[in-house]
């Protein structure tokens, strides 16, 4: 009979200590993330999780890739709709208003309060901080993070005569520079653009911020309740995308995000605008020599800011909030940032990472990767306000009929700034 | 007892079938069109019953117009050209030429392949400059058409998708219906002297009308169900050029977040449905033969 009872107490002890081990910090995380550009993103990520997960065993994380931005929004808002969100995702930086209005994120000064975290908080870029803050409170850490930059053919330049080292710099040195370097064939049909500058969707979107920065505006503030879409610097940037086609620079119509780099490399046009994600798939695919510049600008350098950051969700529990903000400083510590820059070309988010021995020689064999982060100078933040995706269509529409010839550019951007106030007018 | 017995066993038989298609058809129809008479709900703004101010925003809506004509010439456009080109092919394939079953079999293909593929294949295929359709333009002198960036050519592009990948489907039911044609009505018709054009088209036809509507309804159906390849290759294309009733639904209740009034355009879209259904079995069916 005692024995029995001190058997039952032992089996009963050891079960209480194994629950309440387990209990005490064990976390299933699950952790999506969008790729938007071509490279080897998810063999990256999945070994940058593999490798925390080995050193935490007593988490469990699940990275589940989750298409390009927009889809993985998508799944993210609709899986916290359902009650079952990701704890963890990363998530465009200017979809913040969007996740804010929803309810469905925690602000990760909320989390991260001792000194230490705050320490680690204000380590990072300021350029890359800004978007991620609102109300005092910062509701995100960048992740991926990048400005788009102007690739070129080298070999291209120097077979029309011109200088390799000297990309052009200004809106009208682009049109001279990319009149000689146009290629037409015996029947007249151009076989080689000067430049590609995507205008279709939110990535002709994007950059299409970058050209209204180049002419010293903006075209959303950090309260999220403005849009400025009907200004002179959308004007001269729509009219600069007009002329590009009319002098045969650019071809005519829409031009898509996704195949561009593959335009570049197939030496369909001679250089191109893109964002700096696309850094290691055009080193590893160029059979020419290629560099990197700022993008040409209107009155100035200007660029766009963009790329996602990691959210943590609200719907979580006090372990696995702990949890995910582990996941996330390690990811973004320099070394995981060094793995993640190397291997994509974004820009490592905090200045530290820059540091480590691999991003240093990483910088000395592939300079191009440099240009990314001094343009972030001339960079602002993209396109953002609550209800951001009906607001960026009306800017998608405008910029859409004006370079596929269905639209004034004055009429159409007066239309889409109509519509923008329309809706943001509710939150004002 | 035994009549109780089979009453009951009727009932509990229907529970299932019915209670899936209230939760999975009625119910959702139902609460779509009371969620069109509310406004949408979030942190910042509470929601309020809104009325018909919902339906009044459809109508101002010029995006939804350029849509329900893009859906309107989609319709037209993809359901003559399908049913054509697979009564073509079944022709085709039930002919005595040699290697019909290596026709059949890449008449086929196109519907075993799911749509996304489909869509990115064909995504390649229209790339301008880089693509197959820009390389054989170019064999021929021609400058490359920027498919899908241009707001004439884009619809056009994703219809000549869809009916790539139904006319094989099609194909099917026809081969099927042609093989059960009694020979003796086409012997019959060719001792009268008629030629193999008046046959297929008096006597043959009119036979596979059961086979046409159904063919006519299910391409109905896929003009509206299919919009894979508008989300893959154009999001609603340049301009909202190739956008349809459906991806316009997608894009609004999910990208967009705005519920309420993708409610509203899901009940446009189920009484649009509804009354093309209507008018597609009364005038069809007046004329079937069913043997």
């Amino acid at each position: 009979m005692t024995k029995l009872k001190s058997y039952a107490t032992l089996l009963g002890a050891t079960a209480l200590t194994l629950t309440g081990a387990a209990s005490v910090s064990a976390a299933d995380l699950e952790f999506y993330f969008p790729v938007g550009v071509n490279a080897p993103a998810v063999e990256t990520i999945q070994a940058l999780t593999d490798e925390w997960a080995a050193a935490n065993p007593q988490h469990t994380v699940k990275a589940v890739y989750a298409g390009n931005y927009e889809e993985t929004t998508t799944k993210a808002l609709t899986a916290a709709n359902a009650g079952q969100p990701p704890q963890v995702a990363v998530l465009l930086s200017i979809d913040l208003f969007t996740l804010i209005e929803e309810d469905v994120i925690l602000p990760i000064s909320d989390i991260a309060n001792s000194e230490e975290d705050k320490e680690w908080i204000s380590g990072f870029y300021p350029a890359f901080m800004s978007d991620a803050q609102f109300e005092g409170k910062t509701y995100a850490i960048p992740f991926q993070r990048s400005t788009p930059v102007y690739y070129y053919n080298k070999d291209a330049f120097r077979e029309a005569g011109l200088d390799p080292e000297a990309p052009p710099k200004t809106w009208d040195e682009m049109i001279e520079v990319g009149k000689a370097l146009t290629v037409k064939d015996d029947n007249g049909n151009v076989t080689r653009w000067g430049t590609r500058i995507p205008t279709l969707g939110l990535g002709g979107a994007w950059l299409f911020g970058g050209l209204v920065v180049s002419k010293g505006d903006v075209l959303t503030t950090e309260t999220g309740i403005e849009a400025r879409m009907d200004t002179p610097a959308t004007l001269a940037s729509l009219e600069f995308l007009l002329r590009l086609a009319e002098e045969e620079v650019m071809a005519p119509g829409g031009i898509t995000w996704g195949d561009t780099p593959k335009a570049f490399l197939e030496g369909q046009t001679a250089s191109m605008w893109t964002s700096t994600g696309n850094l290691a798939f055009i080193e590893e695919n160029a059979e020419f020599d290629w560099g990197v510049g700022f993008l040409p600008g209107g009155d100035g350098p200007g660029a766009p800011i963009g790329g996602g950051n990691f959210y943590v969700f609200q719907d979580t529990t006090e372990e696995e909030r702990e949890a995910a903000l582990d996941f996330i400083k390690f990811m973004t510590s320099p070394e995981s940032a060094a793995k993640w820059s190397i291997a994509t070309g974004y820009v490592a988010p905090r200045p530290d990472t820059w540091e480590t021995p691999e991003m240093k020689a990483y910088a000395e064999r592939l300079p191009q990767a440099l240009v990314a982060l001094d343009q972030l100078a001339y960079a602002e933040r993209e396109f953002a306000t609550f209800q951001r995706a009906k607001v960026t269509q009306y800017l998608v529409d405008a910029i859409e009929s004006v370079v596929t010839g269905n639209a004034e550019p004055a009429e159409a951007l007066a239309k889409a700034q109509e519509g923008a106030d329309k809706i943001l007018s509710e939150y004002k | 007892m035994n009549n109780r017995l089979s009453i009951r066993l009727a009932v509990i038989m229907l529970v299932i079938p019915c209670s899936l298609l209230v939760a999975f058809t009625h119910y959702p129809a139902i609460q779509a069109l009371i969620n069109s008479f509310w406004n949408n709900s979030s942190s910042r703004r509470p929601s309020r019953f809104s009325g018909i101010e919902n339906y009044q925003a459809l109508m101002e809506d010029d995006r939804l117009a350029q849509i329900l004509i893009n859906s309107t010439i989609y319709a037209l456009g993809t359901i003559p050209l399908a049913i054509g080109l697979s009564i073509g092919m079944a022709l085709l394939v039930n002919s005595r030429l040699p290697g019909t079953t290596l026709m059949r079999l890449s008449f086929f293909m196109p519907t075993m392949l799911p749509m996304i593929a489909v869509a990115n294949i064909w995504l390649f295929f229209y790339a301008p400059g880089i693509g197959l359709a820009s390389q054989i333009l170019e064999v021929f002198g021609m400058p490359s058409i920027n498919f899908l960036g241009r707001t004439d050519t884009a619809l056009a592009s994703m219809m000549f998708v869809a009916v790539w990948k139904e006319a094989g489907l099609f194909m099917i039911f026809y081969l099927a219906a042609l093989q059960s044609v009694p020979t003796n009505l086409k012997d019959a018709a060719k001792l009268e002297g008629a030629s193999a054009l008046r046959v297929f088209w008096d006597v043959v036809m009119p036979l596979l009308r059961p086979t046409t509507i159904f063919v006519a309804v299910n391409a109905l159906i896929n003009a509206f169900r299919l919009v894979d390849h508008v989300i893959v290759m154009t999001e609603g294309g340049p301009n909202n050029s190739s956008a349809l009733l459906l991806y316009y639904i997608y894009e609004v209740t999910f990208r967009q977040r705005d519920f309420a009034y993708g409610a509203t355009l899901t009940v446009l879209m189920v009484c649009l449905l509804g009354l093309l259904a209507i008018v597609q079995y009364w005038v069809l069916n007046r004329k079937a033969h069913y043997q």
